[in-house]
C-alpha cells in the first residue's frame, strides 16, 4: 500500500467504493422498486377487507394508490427494452383501473349523491381489485428482471 | 445517436427527459390535494364545517395550479384553508414553471434537435418513391453532380460532413426535394440512413476530398450491398489501388484523368474531342477543339498533378522540363530541372520558355498557376498553356486568362461520375474510343454534331426489357423489329429523331454505332445521344403499342376494342 502516493490512494479507496455500491446497489433500481412495491402494497391495503362495506376502504388509501401508481408510470417511461415496455404497459392498466374507481366513487357521492351503497363500494373495490392484479403482475416482472440480470 | 434513427425515439427521449418535472408535478398536486382534504372549513354562518373531499379538493386544485382560478368552490373557506392554498398556489406555481423549462431547455437542446433532424431525413428518404443516387460530400464537386442530377431530373440523397454547406443546399433552387443530412458518411449507419439499401437506390458517389473517407464508403457499399454501383473520388493512386483491390465499380482520379486526357490530346485530338463530347453536361457549348504541339514542354509544380501529367508528356516524345523549389532529386531522372516556382521571369527562361512549345501551370496555388501563366505568355505568346484551376470559385480569372486547357479537379470528377454512373454503357463507349484510331473519333464526332448543333448532347441507354419496352418486348414475339423504329418519330413516320444510336450490347459482345438495319433482340442495351426532347419521343416507340404499330407499318391503328370492331367489319381504303 505504501506505494500510492496520496492522490493514488485516493483514487484506489473511490475505486473500492464506486466498485462495492455498484455491485450492492443502483439508487434508480432501488427508487424503480420501491414504487412498484408500494404502488402495490398501497392497492393491497385498499383492496383488502370485505367488498361491500365502505368503512374497511378507506378513501384515502385509494387516493395514495393513484398518487403512487401514476409516479410508479412516470417513471417507466422512457425505458426502450421489452421488459420496460411491459412495465409501462401493466403500469398503464393500473392507472386506468383506480382512475376508473376514484371516477365511481366521485359520481356516487358528488354527482348522483347515492353515498357508498353496497353496488357503489363493491363496484370500486372491485376495479382496484384489477388494478391490484396489474400491480402484481409489475412485482412479478420486477423479480424476473432482477433474475435475469444477476450474473 | 446512430440507432436513434426512426421518429420514436424522439417520443422516448422527451419521455426520458420529461421524468423528473412530471413526478414532481404529480407529488405538488398530491400533496395540494392531501392538505385539502385534511383542513377543516367553515359553513355560511362562520361554523366549523368538515374538510374538503376529494373531489372538490382535485378540482379547486386543478383550477388553481393553471392558474385559471374560479375562487372559493363550493363554499367560502375557513383561513387555515387559505393558508394551506397560499402553499399550494407556490408549489403548483413552481412545479408548472420546472415543467415547461425543462421542456424548452429539451427543444433547444443540440442532441435533440439532431435526432429531429436525423428523424425527419430518415422518413423522407424512406418516403423516396423514385430511382434516387446517394451522394456523400457535396463539397465542389458534389455540388457540381447535384446541380447537374437535377437537371436531368434525377432524384439524388446527399450527406455531407459540413453543416454550412447543407444549409447551403436549402439555398440552393433545386426542383425537387433533396433530404440532406450533415453526418459522416462514413458510418455505416448514417449511409443506411440515407438510402443505402433502399428498394430505388441506383448507386452511391462517393466525392468527398478526403481519400479516406471515399474509401470508407466505398468498401462499406461492397459489404453492405454488393451489387450497387458505386463511384469513388480517389486523388492518390494508393488510394486508387486500394480501392480497385476490393472491386469499386468505377474509380476517378482527376489528376491521372487529366493527364490521361492531355496525352489522348496530343497523340489523338478527336478522340479527345469525342470524350468530352459525351460527358461533358448536357446542354453546354464546347469551345472548338485546340491540339497541344509537341516539342519542348515546361511543367510547373511537382505535386500530385504534375506528376501523371509529366508522364504523359514524356510518353508522347516531348521534352520536359520541370520548375519546382524542391531539389532536383525528386524529378524522375532524365527530365531537366529548375529550381523555382515559376512565377518570375528569370526561372522560366532558365527552363528555356523562349523556345518551348507548351507550358503546364500545375501548382496547388490558383494565383500562382496564374502568375506563372500570364509571365510565360508574355515571354512567348505562342505558347499553349495549360492551367490548373483548383478552385471552382476562382472561375472568373480563369476565364478572363483564356488558357489553351484550363483543368479543373471537381469538373473532371462530376462529368465523369455523372457520364458513368448514370449511363452505364458510357464507360463501355468511351473504352472502345480509346481504343479506336483517331479518324475513326473524327468521323464520329461529325456524325454527332449533325445532330446536336454546337451543344453537347444528352446521352441516355435504353433496355429492351419488359420493364423500359414493354411495346417492344411484345413486338418482338410476333415478328423481327429493326432499331429503325427507335430512330422515327412517332409524330410522323417520314421523319427522322435527331439523335445518334452509339452502342449496341448484346451478350457481352458490343456494337459501335449499330446500323439502322439491325434487328432488335430482348436483353439488349442501346446507348444514344440527342436531346431530352428527342429521348421523350423515343419513349413513345418503347412503351406504346400503338405508337410502335404505327412506326412499323405506317398505319394507325385503332386502340379502342369497339373502334377495333368496327374497323374490322368494314375494309380498310
Amino acid at each position: 500500500m505504501r506505494r500510492y502516493a496520496r492522490r493514488g490512494r485516493e483514487a484506489y479507496n473511490q475505486k473500492i467504493l464506486t466498485a462495492s455500491w455498484g455491485a450492492v446497489m443502483n439508487l434508480e433500481k432501488v427508487v424503480f422498486a420501491f414504487f412498484i412495491l408500494l404502488a402495490a402494497t398501497l392497492n393491497f391495503g385498499f383492496f383488502i377487507g370485505d367488498i361491500a362495506r365502505p368503512e374497511l376502504h378507506s378513501i384515502y388509501e385509494l387516493f395514495a394508490a393513484i398518487v403512487v401508481s401514476l409516479i410508479a408510470t412516470v417513471l417507466k417511461f422512457g425505458d426502450r427494452t421489452q421488459i420496460g415496455a411491459i412495465h409501462l404497459a401493466t403500469s398503464l392498466v393500473a392507472d386506468l383501473q383506480l382512475i376508473a374507481a376514484a371516477v365511481t366513487w366521485a359520481i356516487a357521492v358528488h354527482v348522483t349523491e347515492v353515498g357508498m351503497t353496497v353496488h357503489v363500494t363493491s363496484s370500486v373495490v372491485s376495479l382496484s381489485g384489477g388494478a391490484l392484479f396489474a400491480n402484481i403482475v409489475s412485482v412479478v416482472i420486477l423479480i424476473i428482471e432482477t433474475v435475469m440480470m444477476r450474473r | 445517436m446512430d440507432s436513434m434513427g426512426n421518429s420514436g425515439s424522439v417520443f422516448f427521449l422527451i419521455l426520458r427527459r420529461m421524468r423528473v418535472p412530471l413526478i414532481v408535478l404529480i407529488v405538488i398536486y398530491a400533496i395540494s390535494v392531501l392538505g385539502l382534504t385534511l383542513v377543516p372549513g367553515v359553513d355560511a354562518n362562520g361554523q366549523p364545517a368538515p374538510a374538503l373531499s376529494f373531489f372538490h379538493a382535485f378540482y379547486f386544485i386543478s383550477y388553481t395550479a393553471t392558474t385559471i382560478g374560479f375562487g372559493e368552490i363550493p363554499n367560502a373557506f375557513s383561513d387555515a384553508q387559505r393558508l394551506w392554498v397560499i402553499v399550494c398556489i407556490y408549489l403548483t406555481v413552481i412545479g408548472w414553471s420546472y415543467s415547461i423549462i425543462t421542456l424548452l431547455a429539451l427543444v433547444q437542446d443540440k442532441a435533440f434537435q439532431n435526432v429531429l433532424v436525423n428523424a425527419r431525413f430518415a422518413r423522407r428518404v424512406r418516403h423516396l418513391h423514385e430511382p434516387f443516387y446517394l451522394v456523400c460530400g457535396c463539397g465542389e464537386t458534389g455540388a457540381l453532380v447535384c446541380r447537374a442530377l437535377d437537371e436531368l431530373n434525377i432524384r439524388f440523397v446527399v450527406i455531407e460532413s459540413r453543416e454550412a454547406r447543407v444549409q447551403a443546399l436549402d439555398l440552393e433552387d433545386f426542383k425537387t426535394d433533396v433530404p440532406a443530412l450533415a453526418a459522416d458518411a462514413q458510418q455505416p449507419g448514417i449511409l443506411e440512413q440515407a438510402g443505402l439499401g433502399h428498394a430505388k437506390c441506383r448507386g452511391v458517389l462517393a466525392l468527398t476530398n478526403d481519400d479516406n473517407a471515399n474509401l470508407a464508403i466505398a468498401i462499406a457499399v461492397r459489404l453492405l450491398v454488393p451489387d450497387l454501383p458505386v463511384l469513388a473520388r480517389a486523388e492518390s493512386p494508393m488510394t486508387e489501388a486500394n480501392m480497385a483491390s476490393f472491386g469499386t465499380h468505377h474509380i476517378i482520379n482527376p489528376y491521372a484523368r487529366f493527364a490521361d486526357y492531355l496525352g489522348l490530346a496530343i497523340e489523338a485530338p478527336n478522340s479527345m474531342r469525342l470524350i468530352e463530347w459525351l460527358t461533358g453536361l448536357p446542354g453546354q457549348h464546347l469551345p472548338p477543339i485546340r491540339r497541344p504541339p509537341t516539342g519542348k514542354w515546361i511543367v510547373c509544380g511537382h505535386g500530385r498533378f504534375s506528376r501523371p501529367v509529366i508522364r504523359q508528356l514524356a510518353d508522347h516524345a516531348v521534352q520536359v522540363c520541370v520548375v519546382t523549389p524542391e531539389p532536383g532529386g525528386a524529378v524522375a531522372p532524365g527530365f531537366r530541372h529548375v529550381a523555382g516556382l515559376g512565377t518570375e521571369a528569370v526561372t522560366l527562361q532558365a527552363a528555356g520558355v523562349e523556345q518551348a512549345v507548351g507550358l503546364v501551370a500545375g501548382t496547388d496555388h490558383d494565383v500562382n498557376n496564374l502568375s506563372i501563366a500570364m509571365t510565360a505568355k508574355d515571354l512567348n505568346p505562342s505558347l499553349f498553356i495549360v492551367a490548373r484551376q483548383n478552385w471552382v470559385a476562382n472561375e472568373a480569372l480563369f476565364k478572363a486568362f483564356e488558357a489553351d486547357f484550363t483543368m479543373v479537379p471537381s469538373r473532371i470528377v462530376a462529368h465523369e461520375s455523372l457520364a458513368t454512373i448514370i449511363t452505364p454503357l458510357m464507360a463501355a463507349f468511351l473504352a472502345e474510343v480509346r481504343r479506336r484510331p483517331d479518324v475513326w473519333a473524327a468521323d464520329a464526332c461529325t456524325r454527332l454534331e449533325e445532330v446536336c448543333g454546337g451543344v453537347v448532347p444528352l446521352v441516355w441507354d435504353v433496355e429492351i426489357d419488359a420493364q423500359s419496352a414493354p411495346a417492344i418486348v411484345h413486338q418482338l414475339t410476333q415478328g423481327p423489329v429493326s432499331l429503325q423504329v427507335l430512330l422515327q418519330s412517332f409524330e410522323n413516320r417520314e421523319e427522322a429523331l435527331e439523335l445518334v444510336p452509339l452502342l449496341l450490347v448484346r451478350e457481352g459482345a458490343s456494337m459501335v454505332f449499330p446500323e439502322t438495319t439491325t434487328a432488335l433482340c430482348a436483353g439488349d442495351a442501346l446507348l444514344f445521344a440527342g436531346s431530352a426532347e428527342v429521348r421523350e419521343k423515343q419513349r413513345m416507340a418503347l412503351s406504346n403499342a400503338n405508337a410502335l404499330e404505327y412506326l412499323l407499318t405506317g398505319q394507325d391503328h385503332p386502340a379502342g376494342l369497339v373502334w377495333q370492331w368496327l374497323t374490322a367489319r368494314s375494309p380498310r381504303t
